[in-house]
């Protein structure tokens, strides 16, 4: 997996509460077999009309946000399927933070199994990131995320944010959790060994 | 009153850590791993890359149920995609010995209703699966979660998963159900009740009689959709419900196994005195048969009520929501919910498609014929379910009616077979999600009961079903 540490990138605001996985990437494209070239599909039903042409009235599609990698957003980004092409069609897209006052559990997970950094931040900060981002050309934002600072160029917006420990030192290195996790081979053998039959196997 | 009392979840969780440090999330060992077609090739691709092999194949089972066609004998795959997705699942299950239930097999069907039908779902288990409805499970006094294809190789790699703890959550429903109102309008109230995101972070647990009076069925509805109110996992204490629905399913245990199983099963509850993290207390009373009238399942109204005027609300995301959900529904505010005319019916997916849900159905359209302008089917949760429902005779009552009767599949739930509304097309739907274009691109659905769906298809409107 990538590593992430600093990064300064164009802001695109979403302002909507509660956007799901199924508008991320509609399932028609959920049929690939790949992990890769998802970012084509990313908002489809947004950002195309039924006809196929280009929905100009649609936020990423406006020249103003052109090669945006920051995603602000409102509560309870994700919510609904477990889809990780959610991740991959945005990390394909080129968004790499994403930032909103919360955000669902499965998708926030799935952000960091694919070097995506999801940012909580208080809905008033969010809300003021939103705005700048509209009314200004080419509002950037600065994320290190060693020291857990975010600041606009202005400096006007300048914050620290939160992040669990382990999450960030595994982004911070770029770790494969599988790998990690074999590490501890002998811990996985030992519960094996002493687990309850009653925990049933599928094989008969 | 125990020494240190723990919740339901707490033992679970406790019985099943490999390894747990501060600050880190914790592994634990994954007794099920179920997998389906679309959220599982990139993992054993991972797998494949990195040279792992699948480290308990006998604790893994695979199902072909998303992507595939439900019309009547289906025999081939048309969509050339979705056969390719299909054909992967095999050759991967093939290659790293998983036992795989493709369509042609007994045992097919949606993956959250086969666990159960087959007895694979036991108490006490840690159940995951790449699909977020994988909370149905937790039906049987299991933890049983959804994870996204990156852990899904974790877990076929390693037998484990690594989670930080949830906190717990218990919805308690005070009394019991008011008469006509189902397992389907108890948990689309307690969305409406807490919100989409209320239980985020959370694992929920389910108690009060109106609970444990439910089938087994009723409350794998009410867990099913735990993951629609933002729940990590929605858990219901096993009892002897759970322990009759079990014996003698295939994979349960038999004979003295089970009465071993038996024991510890009717252990697994909270203790008197254990603390959750939140608590939400809803009174039963507040529950009537319910209709969602927008683009998420909170947004739902009692089939007495009408929908709602953004003009009332002051939160500006708030209006914002609804009148942007009511346009993409094509209704005005302050309109009838019993005015309501519908194009279609979809009885089916993993909340309403068990026999239960399918004889409940079948009761309301018995001798009856579905309205000219409405077009039904009925896809059953899995093909064992469809031969029950055949045996019982369920097929002709809807056929007679004019029902489609369908192969076993997620169909119509989230399209991704060729079952799909057309654009503004309304359909009154046995599933879980109304977001928008989940059953078709620019489709109109609204979330009902079974019941409810049956009697829409007669009405072609929504109807209360307290008065049939
Ligand atoms: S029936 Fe619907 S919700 Fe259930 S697993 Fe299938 S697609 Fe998902």
């Amino acid at each position: 997996m990538k590593s992430i540490n600093k990064h300064n990138g164009k802001v695109v605001p979403l302002d909507m509460v509660n956007i799901d996985t199924d508008q991320i990437i509609p399932k028609q494209f959920l049929k690939r077999i790949e992990r890769t070239g998802f970012g084509k599909y990313l908002f489809y039903d947004w950002r195309f009309k039924s006809d196929g042409s280009i929905n100009k009235d649609f936020i990423l599609n406006q020249e103003k946000y052109k090669n945006c990698s920051i995603l602000v957003t409102g509560d309870n980004f994700g919510s609904g399927s477990s889809r990780e092409h959610a991740p991959w069609a945005l990390n394909d897209y080129g968004i790499e933070i994403i930032i909103a006052p919360s955000f669902a559990d499965i998708f926030y997970n799935n952000c960091f199994q694919n070097g995506i950094l999801p940012i909580k931040l208080d809905k008033k900060i969010v809300k003021e990131i939103i705005s700048k981002s509209k009314n200004e050309n080419g509002y950037n934002l600065n994320i290190d995320l060693d020291s857990q600072l975010i600041w606009d160029d202005s400096e006007e917006i300048s914050i620290k944010f939160d992040i669990e420990k382990f999450r960030k030192y595994c982004l911070l290195n770029g770790l494969d959790d599988i790998g990690l996790t074999l590490k501890k081979e002998n811990k996985i053998q030992q519960f094996e060994s002493t687990r309850s039959l009653t925990g049933g196997v599928v094989k008969k | 009153m125990t020494h240190n009392p723990k919740t339901l979840f707490d033992k679970i969780w406790e019985k099943h850590l490999v390894d747990e440090n501060e600050g880190q999330p914790s592994i634990l060992y994954v007794d099920l791993h179920m997998i389906h077609e679309v959220t599982s090739p990139q993992a054993f691709e991972g797998l494949r890359l990195a040279q792992r092999k699948v480290r308990r194949p006998d604790l893994t089972v695979a199902v072909a149920d998303h992507a595939i066609p439900t019309w009547k004998g289906r025999n081939t795959i048309s969509d050339p995609i979705a056969k390719q997705q299909v054909e992967t699942l095999t050759k991967n299950c093939d290659e790293f010995g998983i036992t795989l239930y493709d369509m042609y097999h007994e045992n097919q069907g949606i993956v959250h209703v086969i666990g159960p039908d087959l007895g694979l779902t036991q108490p006490g288990k840690i159940i995951v699966c790449g699909d977020s409805h994988t909370s149905t499970n937790g039906a049987f006094g299991s933890f049983a979660i959804g994870i996204g294809t990156s852990e899904v190789e974790h877990v076929l790699a390693t037998q484990t998963l690594r989670q930080f703890k949830p906190k717990t959550m218990n919805i308690h429903i005070e009394g019991s159900l008011p008469n006509g109102v189902t397992a389907k309008d108890l948990i689309l109230g307690i969305i409406k009740h807490i919100g989409i995101s209320g239980a985020v972070g959370h694992a929920i647990e389910y108690t009060g009689d109106a609970i444990t009076n439910l089938s087994m069925e009723g409350r794998m509805t009410v867990c099913n959709m735990s993951i629609e109110a933002g729940g990590r996992a929605g858990m219901i204490a096993p009892d002897n419900k759970t322990i009759n629905y079990l014996e003698n399913k295939p994979f349960a245990p038999k004979g003295k196994d089970f009465e071993i199983a038996k024991k510890e099963w009717l252990d697994l509850r909270t203790d008197v005195g254990a603390k959750y993290d939140t608590k939400i207390i809803i009174d039963s009373n507040e529950l009537e048969p319910f209709v969602t009238w927008g683009t998420n399942p909170g947004m739902v109204a009692p089939i007495t009520g009408k929908i709602p005027n953004p003009k009332h609300t002051v939160d500006e995301d708030e209006k914002s929501s609804i009148s942007k959900a009511l346009e993409y529904m094509g209704l005005k505010p302050d309109t009838k919910i019993q005015d309501i005319q519908i194009d279609r019916v979809f009885i089916g997916s993993c909340t309403n498609s068990r026999i239960e849900d399918l004889e409940a159905a079948a009761a309301i359209v018995k001798n009856k014929k579905i309205n000219p302008n409405v077009s039904a089917m009925v896809v059953p949760g899995s093909t064992l379910v469809k031969k029950i429902a055949e045996e019982k005779g369920l097929d002709k009552i809807f056929q007679d009616a004019g029902f489609e009767w369908r192969e076993a599949g997620c169909s119509m739930c989230l399209g991704m077979n060729p079952d799909i509304l057309s654009p503004k097309e309304r359909c009154a739907s046995t599933s879980n999600r109304n977001f928008e274009g989940r059953q078709g691109k620019d489709g109109r659905t609204h979330l009902v009961s079974p019941e409810m769906a049956a009697a829409a298809a007669i009405s072609g409107h929504f109807i209360d079903i307290r008065e049939l």
